[in-house]
Order: C-alpha cells, then sequence, then structure tokens
C-alpha cells in the first residue's frame, strides 16, 4: 500500500525521469547506430583493421560502466561537462559500438560468398551489392545488436544517476542514500519494466524489418 | 561469337605463384554451347571466370562479338552476360518476381517491362507466374530455384551466358528434365553459352563443343563426337572414359544410321512374293509388312514364306518394337537389348516406314569413324546386315 | 612490411605513455595518486573477493541447475524457465542490487546476494543451450554403445556442450565484475568506494584512483577467462581453435 502510494504521489517525476531515460538511451544508441554501422561495414573490406577495431571496441565494454564514467569525468570537465548528461550519452555511445560494429561486420561479412558472386555477375556495383543485396541481408543481426546495445544501456543509464545524468537510477540513488525503500524498489522496476518492454518491442520491430524471404518457410 | 585469345592467370599464393590458366586460345561460335570439361583444379572455372572478370585475366584478351571487352567497363559487361552459378545465388531478400527482374531493373526498364518480362521467363521455365511470382527463394525446391537462376540470367536478353556448374547441385532425376527444358530452351534463344561441367554425361549431352582441360592447359577442344571417337592423348581417353564408344551413341540419330534400300510386304501380297523378295535382298529371316499407310506393322518369318500359303495379311507376326528417326542410338541399341533383337524398322513423325536399322548398322557407323577415311553416311546393304541375325 | 608496422605502432605507443608519464610526473598527478595506494591495494582484493565469492557461487548453482533443466523430465518446466531467464537477463544489475537492499539490508550479503543472481543467468541459460545443442545422432551414439544417463553427460554432452558453458561463464563474470563497483553502495565495498567518493567529493583523483584499477581488473579477468575456456574446451568442439 505504501509503496503504491508512494507511486501515485510521484507520478508526474516518475513519468519525467521515464521520458529523460528514454530519451538519452535513445540519443546515445541513435548516435552509435550512425557510427557503428558504417564502422562495421567498412572494416569488411580489410580484416586486420576489422581485429583491432572488435578487439578496441571488446575491451571498451569490459570496463564496468562506473569506472568509464570515472575515468571519463576528468577528461570532459576539462570542456565543462565533467559530470551530468554528457559523460553518460558518451559512455552508453562507446558501450553500443561493440555490439553494433560487431553485428553489422559480422553480418554482411557472412553475406554467402556465391550471393556475393551472382550480384557481380549480374553486374552489381559494390555500391549496388550493399543496397539490395548485403544491407537488407544484414538488418535482421544489425537490429539484434542494437536490441543488445539499447536493453544493455538501459542499465548504465540507470547508474549514470550517480553523475548527474538523471533518469530512472535518480530514485534508486536517493532510495539508497535515503534508506528509503519505496524509493529503492520503485527505481528498480521501473528501469526493469523499461528494460523488459523495450526489449519485447525491439525484437518485433526486429521481426518486421526482416525481410519476409528470410523467415517465410516452405 | 566469344573469342579467347592467349588468355592466361597466374595466381600468386603463399607457396609462389601457381598458373591456373596458360594460354588459353578458343572460340564459341554464335548460337553454340562449348562446355569446358576437366577434373576439378584444372583451369576451367578460372577460364570461365575471367570472361565476366569474376576473376581479373593476368594476361590475354576476351573478344565479344568482335570487340575486345579488355575496354569495356566491368557492370556494362556483366550485365550483357548472363551468369549461372552451381550454388544458384538467387536473393533471399528478393521475391522471385523481383529476383528476375533485378538486371532489368538495373538498367532502368520501367515497371510495367520488367513485370511483363519476369512473367514470359517464369513461363518460359516451365513455372507458373501466378503462383511463384510473389514466392520468396526459400520457399522453392533445388530444381525450381535453379530454373529461377536461368531465368535471371536471361532477364535483359544478353547474347552470351556463362554457367558454372549450374545443374551440379540437382538430384540425377531432375537434372536430366531441366537439362532437357534449358536445350529445348536453347533451340529457341540461341545464346552462345559457355558451360563449365566435370560430369563428361552432361557434356556430351548439351555441347556442340566441348574443351577439355589439365592443368590450366586446354587439351583439346573438339565436337563430342569427334572428342568420344578421336581423344587426342591418354589423359583425354581416361577422361571420357572406356565406354566412350557407348557415349556417342547419345550423339548420333537413328536416321544417320538407317537403310534406307528395303524390301517390304503389304497385306495382300502372296506368301510367294513374299519369299521372292526374301530371296531377292538375301534376307535371312523376314521382310517387313506394311499396311496401306506405309506403316510398318508386322514382319513375315522366311520358315512361314516358305511353307504356308496364302496372304501375307494372314500369315504375319506383330511387330515388337521401332524406332524413330530422331530417337538417339542410345534409345535404338536399348530396344535391341529389350526385345533381344537385331533389327528394326525406323518410322518418321507420321509412323510410316523410311528404313530399317540394324545392330550391324550402328557397330559399322560407330566403327567406321575410327577410320577417319570412311564415310559413315553410307549405310551398309541390307542383306549383309541381316546375316548377323 | 607488416613487422615494420607493427613495430612503428609499439613505439609510437611507448612514446605516448612516456610522454604522459612525464606530463603526470611533472603535475604531481603521480604522487597524488600514490597517496591512495594502501587503499587501492585493501580494496582491490575486497574487490577480487567479491568477484570470486559471487562469481563462484553462481558457477556452482547455475551449471547443475542447467543440466537438470536440460533433462527430458524438466522439459516442460525448461520452455517456461528459460522464457523467465531470457527476461531476467534484461532486468538492469543496478536494479538487481537496489532489490536485494531494499529486502536484505545493508552489507556484503546483499551484496554477494545480488552479484550472484545477476551473474546466474547467462550460466544458466548457455548451460542449457549448449546441452541442448549437442547433435541427437552423438546422444544415440553413446547410448547406442551402452553409457548411462551419467557416462554420457559427463563423457558426451558437457565436454561438447563446453564452448557455449565456457561462454555463459565469461558473460556473466563481465556482468559481475561491471556490477563489483555498485556494491560498494549498498555496503559490499571494493574499489566502488574510491569512484563514488571521488564523484561526490569532485576529487578525480581519488575517482581514478578507483576507476583505473577496476578497469584493469575487468580487463584481466576476462582475459584469464578467455584463456582458461581456451585451453579447457577439448580441441575439436573448440571453434576458435578449430579455425587454425
Amino acid at each position: 500500500m505504501d509503496l503504491l502510494n508512494f507511486t501515485i504521489d510521484n507520478l508526474a517525476l516518475l513519468g519525467t525521469l521515464t521520458m529523460e531515460h528514454i530519451s538519452l538511451v535513445a540519443l546515445a544508441v541513435g548516435l552509435a547506430i550512425l557510427t557503428g554501422v558504417p564502422i562495421g561495414i567498412l572494416i569488411t573490406q580489410n580484416e586486420r583493421i576489422a581485429k583491432v577495431v572488435l578487439y578496441v571496441a571488446s575491451i571498451i565494454i569490459t570496463i564496468p560502466s562506473i569506472a568509464l564514467f570515472g575515468l571519463m569525468i576528468p577528461l570532459l570537465s576539462t570542456i565543462g561537462h565533467g559530470i551530468g548528461y554528457v559523460p553518460a550519452v558518451i559512455t552508453v555511445l562507446l558501450y553500443s559500438q561493440l555490439p553494433i560494429i560487431r553485428n553489422t561486420y559480422t553480418a554482411i561479412h557472412n553475406v554467402e560468398p556465391s550471393l556475393r558472386e551472382a550480384a557481380r555477375g549480374i553486374g552489381m556495383t559494390p555500391f549496388q551489392r550493399l543496397k539490395m543485396v548485403e544491407i537488407p541481408l544484414a538488418i535482421p543481426v544489425i537490429m539484434a545488436g542494437v536490441r543488445t546495445a539499447v536493453v544493455m544501456n538501459i542499465g548504465v543509464m540507470a547508474i549514470a544517476a550517480y553523475i548527474g545524468a538523471g533518469g530512472l537510477g535518480v530514485f534508486i540513488s536517493r532510495g539508497i542514500s535515503q534508506s528509503d525503500p519505496r524509493q529503492l524498489i520503485v527505481g528498480a522496476i521501473a528501469v526493469s519494466l523499461l528494460a523488459i518492454i523495450t526489449d519485447y518491442g525491439l525484437i518485433r520491430l526486429q521481426k518486421r524489418l526482416t525481410p519476409p524471404g528470410l523467415t517465410a518457410a516452405r | 561469337m566469344i573469342k579467347i585469345d592467349k588468355l592466361t592467370k597466374i595466381f600468386e599464393t603463399p607457396n609462389g605463384p601457381v598458373t591456373a590458366a596458360d594460354h588459353i586460345e578458343m572460340e564459341v561460335p554464335s548460337g553454340e554451347i562449348c562446355v569446358l570439361l576437366g577434373p576439378s583444379g584444372c583451369g576451367k572455372t578460372t577460364t570461365l571466370k575471367m570472361v565476366n572478370r569474376i576473376i581479373p585475366a593476368t594476361s590475354g584478351k576476351i573478344y565479344l562479338g568482335g570487340e575486345d571487352t579488355s575496354g569495356m567497363d566491368t557492370v556494362t559487361l556483366r550485365r550483357n552476360i548472363g551468369y549461372v552459378i552451381q550454388q544458384i545465388g538467387l536473393f533471399p531478400n528478393m521475391t522471385i518476381s523481383e529476383n528476375i527482374a533485378v538486371v532489368p531493373k538495373l538498367l532502368g526498364w520501367d515497371k510495367a517491362r520488367y513485370m511483363t518480362r519476369a512473367k514470359e521467363l517464369l513461363e518460359m521455365v516451365a513455372l507458373d507466374p501466378s503462383i511463384f511470382l510473389n514466392r520468396y527463394p526459400n520457399e522453392l525446391s533445388g530444381g525450381q530455384q535453379q530454373r529461377i537462376g536461368v531465368a535471371r540470367a536471361l532477364a535483359a536478353d544478353p547474347p552470351v551466358m556463362l554457367m558454372d556448374e549450374p545443374f551440379g547441385a540437382i538430384d540425377p532425376i531432375n537434372r536430366e528434365v531441366i537439362q532437357d527444358e534449358f536445350l529445348k530452351m536453347q533451340q529457341e534463344l540461341n545464346k552462345t553459352i559457355m558451360f563449365v561441367s566435370h560430369d563428361i554425361d552432361e557434356a556430351v549431352k548439351m555441347a556442340d563443343r566441348i574443351a577439355i582441360f589439365r592443368d590450366g592447359h586446354l587439351v583439346q577442344y573438339d565436337t563430342p563426337d569427334d572428342l568420344l571417337a578421336h581423344p587426342k592423348d591418354d589423359f583425354v581417353k581416361n577422361f571420357v572414359g572406356d565406354d566412350r564408344a557407348l557415349k556417342r551413341l547419345r550423339l548420333v540419330t537413328a536416321e544417320s544410321v538407317m537403310q534406307t534400300t528395303f524390301a517390304y510386304v503389304k497385306p495382300n501380297d502372296t506368301l510367294a512374293e513374299a519369299l521372292t523378295k526374301i530371296d531377292a535382298y538375301g534376307y535371312r529371316d523376314a521382310v517387313i509388312l506394311v499396311n496401306d499407310l506405309h506403316q510398318p506393322i508386322g514382319y513375315v518369318p522366311k520358315a512361314t514364306a516358305i511353307n504356308m500359303k496364302g496372304y501375307c495379311g494372314e500369315h504375319y507376326v506383330g511387330l515388337k518394337t521401332i524406332a524413330r528417326t530422331t530417337d538417339d542410338l542410345r534409345k535404338v541399341a536399348s530396344k535391341m537389348f529389350t526385345h533381344d533383337i537385331v533389327w528394326m524398322p525406323c518410322v518418321d513423325e507420321n509412323g510410316r516406314l523410311v528404313g530399317e536399322v540394324t545392330q550391324r548398322g550402328i557397330t559399322h557407323y560407330l566403327g567406321a569413324t575410327y577410320q577417319r577415311d570412311t564415310s559413315p553416311s553410307q549405310p551398309q546393304p541390307l542383306h549383309q546386315a541381316k546375316e548377323a541375325s | 612490411m607488416t613487422n615494420q608496422l607493427k613495430q612503428t605502432y609499439y613505439f609510437v605507443l611507448l612514446a605516448c605513455v612516456f610522454a604522459l608519464g612525464v606530463y603526470l610526473q611533472g603535475a604531481g598527478t603521480i604522487d597524488d595518486f600514490l597517496y591512495y595506494q594502501e587503499d587501492i591495494v585493501y580494496l582491490t582484493v575486497q574487490h577480487i573477493e567479491l568477484v570470486l565469492l559471487s562469481g563462484g557461487l553462481a558457477i556452482l548453482i547455475a551449471i547443475p541447475v542447467g543440466v537438470l533443466l536440460s533433462r527430458p523430465r524438466f522439459q516442460k518446466v525448461a520452455e517456461s524457465a528459460m522464457q523467465v531467464l531470457n527476461v531476467g537477463t534484461t532486468i538492469p544489475t543496478l536494479a538487481i542490487l537496489a532489490l536485494a537492499m531494499s529486502f536484505l539490508g545493508i552489507g556484503t550479503v546483499p551484496a554477494v546476494f545480488g552479484l550472484t543472481i545477476a551473474s546466474l543467468l547467462p550460466i544458466v541459460r548457455n548451460t542449457y543451450i549448449g546441452l541442448k545443442e549437442v547433435p541427437a545422432h552423438l546422444k544415440e551414439a553413446a547410448s547406442g554403445i551402452g553409457m548411462t544417463e551419467l557416462q554420457m553427460l559427463f563423457q558426451v554432452e558437457i565436454p561438447n556442450a563446453l564452448f557455449v558453458i565456457f561462454a555463459g561463464i565469461r558473460t556473466a563474470l563481465a556482468v559481475n565484475v561491471g556490477t563489483v563497483p555498485l556494491a560498494f553502495l549498498i555496503g559490499g565495498g571494493g574499489l566502488g568506494e574510491l569512484i563514488f567518493t571521488g564523484i561526490d567529493l569532485d576529487e578525480p583523483i581519488m575517482m581514478l584512483a578507483g576507476a583505473i584499477p577496476t578497469a584493469m581488473l575487468a580487463i584481466a579477468i576476462d582475459s584469464v577467462v578467455g584463456a582458461v575456456s581456451y585451453v579447457t574446451v577439448p580441441k575439436g568442439c573448440n571453434p576458435i581453435r578449430a579455425r587454425q
């Protein structure tokens, strides 16, 4: 009951923080798609560069988010954005690179050689090949990468409340510092639901974006 | 139409350069199917793929219709060459109609035109457009997919087609069917086709000319019949197989070995007349009986003609089988084995008697080409042939 | 050519590190950093203890659970359990810790509990999937030559699923190591103490004293798990080694 009353009393704040959370993750992952997909496509051209890029991205993702914030704050304070949403967005942007680059690279790299040969033999230019064959085939896999990035970073963004980025983590951080289980539970459940619902929505989106020929069964 | 001049490919490998094709010289005349044949790694596929630059040539030239292709832009070149590969390579993200129309679309055709074309091609490859146009490749069987692959290659009506083991992944029964369909199509389309195969039977069936490759060299380039009759060296002899004479049976029709001078009787001829004819032609066994339409219906055995009296129409034995002029000798020989006979009447498309095919005639025809001076077109006199029985 | 390039890379890298060192020494940062040396050592040990304890518990619990779920008699339960697990993995770790705290209070116990729960899910899931994906013909062959169920499990199924299981362990430990700094928030200790306190006090050096070891520890643990799985998984069913 206590919990319910608290939720109703703070519904407006809950809404604001949820929107904040969503827009920060969306902004960061959106930027990550804009950088990650082209990088993923480009590195299919050179296996050695691909290895290096993927290795660097996998190192970045291994670093715990709070440590990455910690590393970023002194760097960004030099331009006056040490804390707040900037380091949070940049961190999420960096974290999203691995799933997006890796999935883009793998999907395009794994397009069957015979399809590529057929496309060449037909007289498609490399760009036409990319646009008409390789990217359409890679989209489900790229989308899976985006989904991983989004879900993971909803969690990261919750931690970013500690560096003043806002979002649903605010409830949790206040709940911890004030030893208030109500805020703690509401925050935890809200951020969990957000992650679960988003994941489900993105699965649906992924299915819709998959070319029908890849799913249709005989 | 396709002329290849000193075409060479050297691959740089970690173990040093490997010559995959060494100064290949050949010419495929317009409207013919040329099969490149050989064991794996012999350079046949490399040679084929150099024509549309899937593999860039190290040196040498390729001419299409007299024009040197080295000056042509790669994309333009490829759009003028149909390309079919063993893995088919239909784009799974596109429907069947989109797959077929992909080249016309790239060439900037309007929608109505390429849709009409897609339907036309589906009909040509014997698939119902109303069923297949909007299907996706993974809903089709292997054989159906390969038909679409051929249709896609034909979409922009290129004069030249390259086919890399196009029917290799299809089960043997369907392969025969698709080969037959393809040959029928080719009779109308008259494309100039280069076709890679590792299967001598397929090559003999499909080819106007066969090019045998070994270790990057073109060993022999001949018509299937010449190749089978006169293999140039032991390698070719081994490759075409011990049964190469039998393979030739497929290349010859009954018409070219049948004997056109022969005796026959009609139903109201008397048995005495039949006996006279049998003796006059030196037949040992029998004489053919035809009806009023000149269609063979049976034969009158010599014993009957000697021992009985009456008309041929009352004392004849029914025919077990007949050959058509268009049957190949394999079929004719197969009929002979099945019915344990050494000769049979040969009829035209109306079923009218036009000649006789004999085992001796076939043997002689096949044997004659081994001594090139003997003309194969002169049939043996019928009486000699009959002696064998 | 490639060797030359590599040497150039290393040289440039070394030069950068050296320049950075000179700069930091000049600015006095290194001395400031050394001020936290004792804290770093103490907290790093605590940090590693948390990882080992919660990670170890997670492995000990998750693998048997995964094995059990993959047995035919639990087939029905397993399907729904997997769906719950899939949803579970999307729950942010901070939320798991927050929930652990709201029910168990503050201290090492809720921290270890939360961390264990967060690390369990990937291992259970991969154990289950790995065992389920062992080709049926292998199992058929195994039972055909008269192996008991247990023999089949240990001699055929687990070795063939080991690569997938290890992938799960690696993911789990990455999640774990990424979450351990947060354990400080609910009184679990570890290097998070330096980071969070540094942020609160606006002390960049203190923050870095926590962040740099945390990052290095995470990378080190990931490499160790990677190396262990490389060596442990039988060569015949290890896709990474098979490629060579």
